[in-house]
């Protein structure tokens, strides 16, 4: 099968430069049906489907298995529209020689992206195979039924998708036309179908990049140096290079690496080149006490982000607060450290990598290792649980750039912990104030926010990223800081309350400067805007002497908003009496509980939750259990849903708890697990989740949805079991 | 130097430093894919294995130091497919991961604790895992996972 293509939509949708304008002639393309998430950019059905004549259905999405199930859930989308069972379905998932280009696994975007598209792709397979099957055999379409690939009329008769497509590939675009099939008719959506790459994992097969092992491969490991500033003075190679095993030493200005045939030589070898190397140059890090007041002095670019009704200092007000919020560095904290594998071979490059964007990577490497992109191809496999820019990208580079170095051999680069912690971006540091007034009702008349924060994105993209780049002779700097514009923000995410405030501003102090290296962690500023909003929203209700829960549905219109918060507030069986302050208790552990909520993004998935704590009498908190009530449209894998929320919940537990990175002026300090420690099986809370099906809305991603709520209800609950409010993360700092 | 070790059963000779620590044997000169780099420094738990039936952490323990008749079981010698483990099959029916970069780890160190001790409270299995670290946030499934294999008569 051939359709016509309109080179013009082509032309338009691999230009994005000159999309704008073209803009206004859109219109006036009537054949342009508007198409649903990524689809619209990669509009070719075959782009994203494969129905072979050997009875395969491969599907394929740019959009990467992150750890958190996406794939499981994208087969059974486009199981559910192909009529076809589960089983036969083959992911393949982001690689830039097979799949489409979905940019980015981030953003809780890739159901909206992916998902949608891939729905809308596979309805239309169906469509053309179905009346295929009418003129074979006779039928009406609307008589024919399908089980398994299998199209069957009422006469009996029957034939296969396997058949009908004879090896040939749909080679057309999509068209918008088919209609994917009502809740009511799914199969597989909306079932808690087990994941499908937990079994190779469970037992021990080779699942990760980790895990690659191509024939004649070579083990290297990086020497970085010993800040962000240093640079490398001398270093005599001729000890390392004399090693065991040792293949090569590569130096390409402050870049230094060792590659050998066994990773343990390659290990040496790195130790060798380190206690060889000198290194220069001075960093100044940031004074690692009172990081905020710090934050607050930097030289900042001001923005309002969002201005609503009068200017908030001249509302009159019963009673006014104002308080101060602060987040630390956080580390990713990959399980597993970094890593890649490249191969160079005839002047192609291939890399293997747990990035979670294998185009943007391929483009940004490009530039670093003066390749075109053409010639590159990234391929993405698993890694450990990935929440952001990590090192992922780095380890890339760095294997790129070292298989370059030794054409024809595959060349493993794996971090080292100290290097994962020390060297992979952080989630940028925080300050934030708030002020708010309330009238003789106990009703906000206005509200403040206003925030201090470096970037939150400076993933590579159409520049590249890469510790290896700042340290080749030739230098790649990063690019300047940019923020993520609302509605999404980057720093200012979830900044803007979804309450209904009469007067508020919404200020945002954007520091370009990054003495610490940062960018995008799970749920970017999310997490510290809505600790502090729904953790002054409490302060507000202490002071207008009114139910936490109570007083946020006295200020909240949404309805889906108000039916998480109702949800949850049952299901925790939440009585106004369990939450009021009770004075300290000297030497006993004291008990409270606190709530929570946030839409993500104000356009994303609902979550309320209710947790509880104990506090000791050091002044340590424990979280005992997390109640959550989640509206994430439609859900297509509860189970996969409620795993995502409990991790979710869990990690944000131990980043309000436990989580900072640390340094000295020169250096980061916090690496290793004894340094950088998180959250362990003892201090674990149980979750509960519960969901609200709505099959009829669009779905929406979960992932990032907890971060915030459980910061803001583990210091609404420190402040109801003893009467203090600790504005200051992590909580359980010198306890 | 060449040294003998057994593994899942079956008696290897092995061409390697002394100092080689037994992590990197088991991945590369054997190619099991159980047993996971993490840290290398004994901290996360990834690299556990059995080693006469207690859990060790393989990232820490050299080649040199391990008996040649020692048995040591990773992952894949616990069970398979066609025969998996009931820590496995109550992996799998919890659904006790997300990235399953530590699951190996968990498993083993939950093998060796329920030989220990065949019917666990919660609070003991949280305090034996203790130490092995899991960054999605699994910990809840995974504590479910190994009272469900005791149940089952795992040890």
């Amino acid at each position: 099968m051939k359709a016509t293509r309109s080179t013009r939509r082509d032309f338009l949708a691999s230009s994005g430069a000159l999309l704008l304008s073209f803009s206004l002639e859109r219109p006036r393309d009537a054949q342009a049906a508007p198409l649903p998430g990524s689809l619209a950019r990669s509009r070719r059905l075959d782009a994203w489907i494969r129905v072979g004549a050997d009875g395969s259905v491969t599907v394929l999405s740019g959009k990467c298995e992150i750890g958190q199930g996406l794939a499981t859930a994208l087969a059974q989308i486009a199981a559910d529209e192909l009529d076809v069972d589960l089983e036969r379905i083959d992911m393949v998932m982001a690689d830039t020689g097979r799949t489409p280009n979905e940019g980015y696994t981030a953003g809780s975007l890739s159901i909206q992206q992916s998902g949608t598209a891939l729905r809308q792709a596979a309805a239309e397979v169906r469509q053309i195979l179905v009346d295929l099957a009418a003129q074979r055999l006779g039928a009406a379409a609307a008589d024919l039924s399908i089980t398994d690939g299998r199209i069957s009329a009422t006469t009996g008769r029957s034939t296969t998708y396997w058949e009908l497509i004879d090896g040939v590939e749909i080679e057309q675009e999509a068209t918008g036309r088919a209609t994917p099939k009502p809740a009511a008719e799914r199969r597989y959506v909306g079932q808690s179908v087990p994941r499908l790459d937990l079994p190779a994992k469970v037992f021990g097969e080779a699942s990760f990049v980790h895990d690659l092992r191509l024939e004649g491969m070579l083990h290297a490991r990086v020497v970085r140096p010993p800040s962000y500033g240093a640079r490398l003075a001398s270093v005599d190679e001729a000890p390392a290079r004399a090693l065991e095993g040792v293949v090569e030493v590569v130096r390409n200005g402050s870049f230094l690496a060792a590659i050998a045939r066994r990773e343990e030589q390659a290990l040496a070898a790195a130790t060798s080149l380190r206690d060889a190397a000198r290194w220069e140059g001075e960093t100044a890090l940031p004074p690692n006490a009172d990081l905020a007041s710090w934050l607050r002095r930097q030289p900042a670019q001001d923005g309002v982000v969002d201005s609503v009704g009068p200017d908030p200092a001249e509302v009159p007000a019963a009673k006014s607060l104002e308080a101060e919020y602060s987040k630390p560095y956080l580390a990713h904290a990959a399980l597993a450290p970094s890593c890649a594998v490249a191969l160079e071979r005839d002047g192609e490059l291939v890399i293997w990598t747990h990035s979670q964007g294998v185009f943007p990577l391929r483009s940004s490497v490009a530039q670093v290792v003066g390749l075109p992109e053409e010639r590159i191809r990234a391929i993405h496999m698993d890694g450990a649980g990935c929440f952001g820019h990590n090192g992922a990208d780095d380890a890339a580079c760095d294997a790129a750039v070292l298989a370059r170095a030794l054409p024809g051999r595959p060349v493993r680069v794996l971090w080292s912990r100290e290097d994962e912690l020390r060297w992979a971006p952080f989630g940028a540091a925080m300050s934030l104030r708030l002020r708010a007034g309330l009238d003789g009702e106990g009703r906000i008349v206005h509200w403040r926010h206003e925030l201090w924060s470096n970037t939150h994105s400076t993933r590579p993209g159409r520049r590249p990223s890469f510790v290896a780049g700042w340290h080749l002779a030739s230098p790649v700097p990063s690019p300047d800081a940019v923020n993520i514009p609302q509605p999404f923000g980057g720093a200012d995410r979830n900044a803007v309350p979804l309450y209904d405030f009469p007067s508020r501003r919404v200020v945002e102090h954007f520091l370009p400067d990054m003495p610490v290296r940062v960018s995008a962690l799970r749920s970017l500023g999310a997490f510290a805007n809505i600790l502090a909003i729904e953790s002054f929203m409490d302060d507000l209700a202490a002071a207008a002497g009114i139910d936490p829960i109570a007083f946020r549905l006295k200020h909240l219109k949404d309805e889906r908003g108000r039916r998480v918060i109702e949800l949850a507030a049952k299901a925790a069986g939440w009585t106004p009496a369990s939450v009021t302050p009770r004075s300290a208790e000297s030497g006993s552990a004291k008990k409270g509980r606190g709530f929570a909520f946030s839409r993500y993004k104000n356009r994303g998935t609902y979550l309320a939750l209710v947790i509880d704590v104990e506090v000791d009498a050091s002044g340590a908190v424990r979280v005992e259990k997390a109640v959550a009530a989640v509206d994430a449209g439609e859900v297509i894998n509860p189970d996969g849903l409620r795993n995502q929320i409990e991790g979710g919940i869990v990690q944000a537990a131990s980043w309000t708890l436990y989580e900072q990175v640390t340094f000295d002026r020169q250096k980061i300090t916090s690496t290793d697990w004894r340094r950088y420690p998180i959250l362990e099986f003892p201090e674990a809370p149980d979750v509960e989740v519960v969901l609200v099906d709505q099959p009829d809305k669009d779905p929406l991603g979960v992932g990032e949805a907890a971060q915030g709520p459980t910061a803001a209800a583990i210091s609404n609950a420190v402040f109801a079991a003893t009467g203090i409010r600790r504005r200051d993360l992590p909580l359980n700092a010198g306890a | 130097m060449a040294m003998r070790i057994k593994v899942n059963g079956r008696r290897h000779q092995i061409d390697a430093p002394p100092n080689t620590p037994l992590l990197y044997v088991l991945r590369n000169d054997l190619e099991l894919s159980g047993p996971k780099f993490g840290c290398g420094l004994g901290q996360c738990g990834t690299c556990t294995v059995l080693i006469d039936g207690k859990a060790v952490r393989s990232c820490q323990r050299r080649i040199a130091a391990i008996p040649p008749n020692a048995e040591i079981v990773t992952l894949e010698g616990l069970g398979t497919r066609e025969s998996p483990h009931p820590l496995q099959t109550a992996f799998i029916e919890e659904q006790a991961l997300q990235c399953g970069y530590c699951t190996s780890g968990m498993i083993m160190a939950a093998a060796s604790f329920l030989a220990d001790n065949d019917d666990p409270t919660e609070a003991q299995i949280r305090q034996a895992l203790a130490g092995y670290l899991c960054r999605c946030g699994a910990q809840g499934r995974i504590v479910r996972a190994i009272r469900r294999a005791a149940e089952k008569g795992a040890a």
